[in-house]
């Protein structure tokens, strides 16, 4: 599309800021409430398996409870220590672009998408038990309590669909963060304009919060009794 | 003496969104909100002619007591109907359309919030779309718009995992527009555009897109489940293996329930404004029709386990379904009321814009109110699954909502287009709309009384009269919107070339933006002074909160 003279009476770009608003601040607005809005639609998403989980563990309390049994506390237990603490990196990350570092911004960025990747590769190791266990929900599966067959491949399914929606959003957010390290690189941001880290650090925190929540839910409730 | 007369200099005609560039790039890339609405437009357009050729196959089909093309053609037949309807044409319709084209310039400013993402939003939606019609040439769906599992997810052998993918897909850029929407009315207003000076059209497609970022993401992830379910059979929807399907109704339908809300609300917005403009007075009652727009939305979502009351849901809980459901009529009613009073004492005249607003308000009432006998239990377990309720929401969906797109499209095509399309052909076209509507759907109010059900390809020869009177009325009704599509498009071209305002009317989009608009909608930046539909100019204020 060719390019459109700015009509009239709009002041001079400032940096990154699109043509359609007023000023930074309006811009700045739009994309926090933007993204809170989206935020939203992703509770919404997630809240869907939340109360189809909440139907079944009141249908069947002690086969959930059974099955939390076969879930890897350590290595769950582990990760939700390693997103809390690319949680924190993220913060410094945004806090960096804030005073403008430039080095800083893009050793944070790099240690939150590592200690991400920590966390999806011992995602992995567990769904490889799963499927060494024979607790992928399917033709295949198998459980060591027969009166639970159902009822727990039911749990395992909802297990899946879960995390994996949540291991999903953690593939789509390293993938954001190595844009943002690329742009951080290239000088894209600065004080004044560093709107991405910021989105994208809501995104995160966002992405670890439904962890925080899946955690207890999935591999500690029958650990009371 | 002679004078030689030199020819009338070329006047150039204005920059304006159209003419300011050319060729398939301007088009496919660009980022202008009044270009989208027109990709929406063409391809919505397209989805409803499509939709609309199943719906002539299921009325042929039904000509013949036992029917003409068999009974699993037939099932894919209104499922295919119900799934491109409802997904590809009703959710979109106005808000991706007129609400696109029109929300900026109605509230000053230069574009939506989101430019991109709002390019990205069609995108997303053609893809859902090619997807959905690829499931349909490569041999349909047979288990209903509704998709009810187990037997979605275990015995229909159709190809329902690349519709749900489709509707998955497509509902994504319905809450990308519902997001965009809500950011530009928050954050976008021109000085003087306060909330109580907004025009009801923005109220309405607010309430809207609440509704889409709040219910879309659940019928994403039900679909997700469902086709899951689909690949794994691990049960969680299979009664046999301890799952159970009334978990996917609720699931469904709290969605689906409110998305019928995402249909109606953006009509109703169109409504307040051909209303005013054609009665010359402000609506009756503004604070009123604005906030039930807003109640509509949030009294939407609570009400979907009327559609449970056969399906095992407690007794307690169809109560409390119940009442809600007689309650969200209030809002839904508060609207007719205060459209109806703006006209008493008005100035109306009945350009085709307001002929489609009288069917709107008459078509509505008798769907409004005959969803309060389905919201009634005993009433309800009667004609559940009848002809009843076919009836019924298609009295709002095509009666209420699809008019509203008519009158609405009709109402701002010079707006859009910048030429006046004709006026009596309009006139004509809707009167054989709503002829053939009453008589499409009337007859199927009678036969779901008397027992005729749903998605049945035969039915016993009594009903016949009846069958046969409702698909005379759906080939009037296809007349009645083939000949908008003609004379529309050749006024595209050859129409006479509009005024800024042809109707006089009030608002931002009329009186303070060109027509056509220019790329960024305004040549100076508009100060808003006035409250909304100041006809009568004398500039009373309505306070809200």
């Amino acid at each position: 599309m060719a390019d459109i003279p700015a009509p009239i009476g709009l002041p001079p770009h400032a940096q990154g800021l699109k043509h359609h608003f007023d000023d930074s601040a309006q811009q700045l607005e739009s994309s926090t409430l933007g993204m809170w809005v989206f935020l939203l639609t992703e509770v919404m998403f997630f809240g869907g398996m939340f109360g189809g989980y909440t139907v079944y563990r009141n249908l069947y309390p002690e086969a959930f409870a059974s099955t939390s049994h076969f879930m890897n506390v350590t290595i769950g237990g582990f990760n939700t220590g390693v997103l809390i603490c690319s949680s924190f990196t993220m913060v410094l990350a945004v806090r960096a672009a804030q005073l403008g570092q430039k080095k800083a911004l893009i050793s944070f960025l790099v240690s939150t998408l590592a200690l991400g990747c920590v966390f999806l590769a011992l995602k992995y190791v567990e769904y490889h038990e799963k499927w060494v266990d024979h607790h992928i929900p399917g033709p295949g599966f198998q459980y060591a309590d027969p009166r639970y067959f159902h009822q727990a491949q039911i749990l395992f399914f909802l297990y899946f669909a879960m995390t994996g929606m949540h291991a999903l959003h953690m593939i789509v957010g390293a993938g954001l963060l190595i844009t943002l390290i690329a742009m951080a690189a290239r000088n894209r941001f600065s004080a004044e304009w560093f709107t991405p880290v910021e989105m994208i650090g809501l995104y995160w925190h966002f992405v670890d919060i439904v962890w925080i929540f899946l955690f207890p839910l999935l591999y500690l409730i029958g650990h009371t009794s | 003496m002679s004078t030689t007369l030199s020819p009338p200099p070329r006047i150039e005609p204005r920059p304006n969104y159209l003419n300011v560039d050319y060729g398939w790039r301007s088009w496919l890339f660009t980022t202008d909100h009044k270009r989208i609405a027109l990709l929406y437009l063409f391809s919505i357009t397209a989805f409803f002619f499509v939709g609309g050729i199943f719906a002539v196959m299921m009325r042929i089909n039904l000509l013949q007591p036992e029917g003409v093309f068999g009974h699993d053609t037939y099932n894919k037949l209104f499922t295919m109907h119900g799934i491109i309807m409802v997904f590809f044409f009703l959710v979109p319709s106005i808000p991706a359309t007129l609400g696109n084209f029109l929300i900026p310039p109605m509230i000053g400013a230069r574009d939506l919030a989101f430019p991109r993402i709002n390019l990205l939003s069609w995108y997303i939606y053609i893809v859902g779309g090619v997807v959905a019609l690829t499931a349909v040439v490569r041999g349909g769906v047979d288990t209903g718009w509704t998709f009810y599992a187990p037997f979605s997810t275990t015995y229909s052998n159709t190809h329902v995992l690349l519709a749900a993918i489709g509707i998955f897909v497509a509902g994504f850029s319905s809450i990308l527009t519902g997001l965009n929407f809500i950011v530009t009315v928050h954050k976008m207003r021109a000085p003087g555009m306060t909330w109580s000076r907004l025009p009801l059209f923005v109220w309405g497609h607010y309430a809207t897109s609440l509704i889409q970022v709040l219910g879309t993401p659940v019928i994403a992830i039900t679909l997700v489940l469902l086709g899951l379910e689909r690949i794994l059979h691990a049960g969680i929807f299979d009664p046999n293996d301890g799952g159970d399907p009334v978990l996917f109704q609720h699931l469904f339908w709290f969605y689906s329930h409110p998305a019928v809300y995402i249909m109606i609300l953006p009509g109703m917005a169109v409504m307040s404004e051909i209303v005013a403009c054609f009665s010359r007075k402000a609506i009756f009652g503004y604070g009123f029709v604005a906030f039930s727009s807003v109640a509509i939305a949030v009294l939407g979502f609570l009400v979907w386990g009327h559609h449970l009351f056969v399906a095992g849901q407690s007794m307690y809980a169809s109560m409390v379904f119940s009442f809600l459901s007689f309650v969200v009529a209030v809002p839904s009613a508060i609207k007719v009321f205060n459209w109806t009073a703006t006209m008493y004492k008005g100035s109306v005249s009945f350009e085709t814009p307001m002929l489609y607003a009288f069917g709107f308000i008459g078509l509505f009432t008798i769907g409004g109110l005959t969803g309060l006998f389905l919201a009634t239990m005993a009433i309800d377990v009667h004609v559940t699954d009848t002809y009843f309720v076919i009836a019924h929401f298609h009295y709002v969906m095509v009666g209420g909502m699809v008019m509203a797109y008519m009158g609405g499209l009709h109402f701002w095509f010079p707006k859009i287009t910048g030429r006046l399309y004709p006026e009596n052909w309009g006139r004509l076209a809707a009167m054989i709309v709503f002829v053939g509507f009453n008589l499409t759907f009337f007859p199927q109010f009678i036969l779901g009384y008397q027992g005729m059900p749903r998605r049945y390809a035969s039915y016993p020869p009594e009903f016949q009269t009846l069958h046969v009177m409702s698909t005379a009325g759906a080939s009037v009704l296809a007349v009645g919107y083939i000949i908008p599509l003609i004379y529309m498009t050749w006024a595209w071209k050859y129409g006479p070339i509009s005024p800024q305002n042809p109707w006089n009317a009030k608002g931002l989009e009329w009186e303070k933006s060109p027509t056509p608009p220019p790329t960024f909608n305004f040549d100076t930046q508009p100060i808003v002074t006035e409250p909304a539909y100041n006809y009568s100019g004398t500039g009373e204020e309505v306070e809200i909160g």
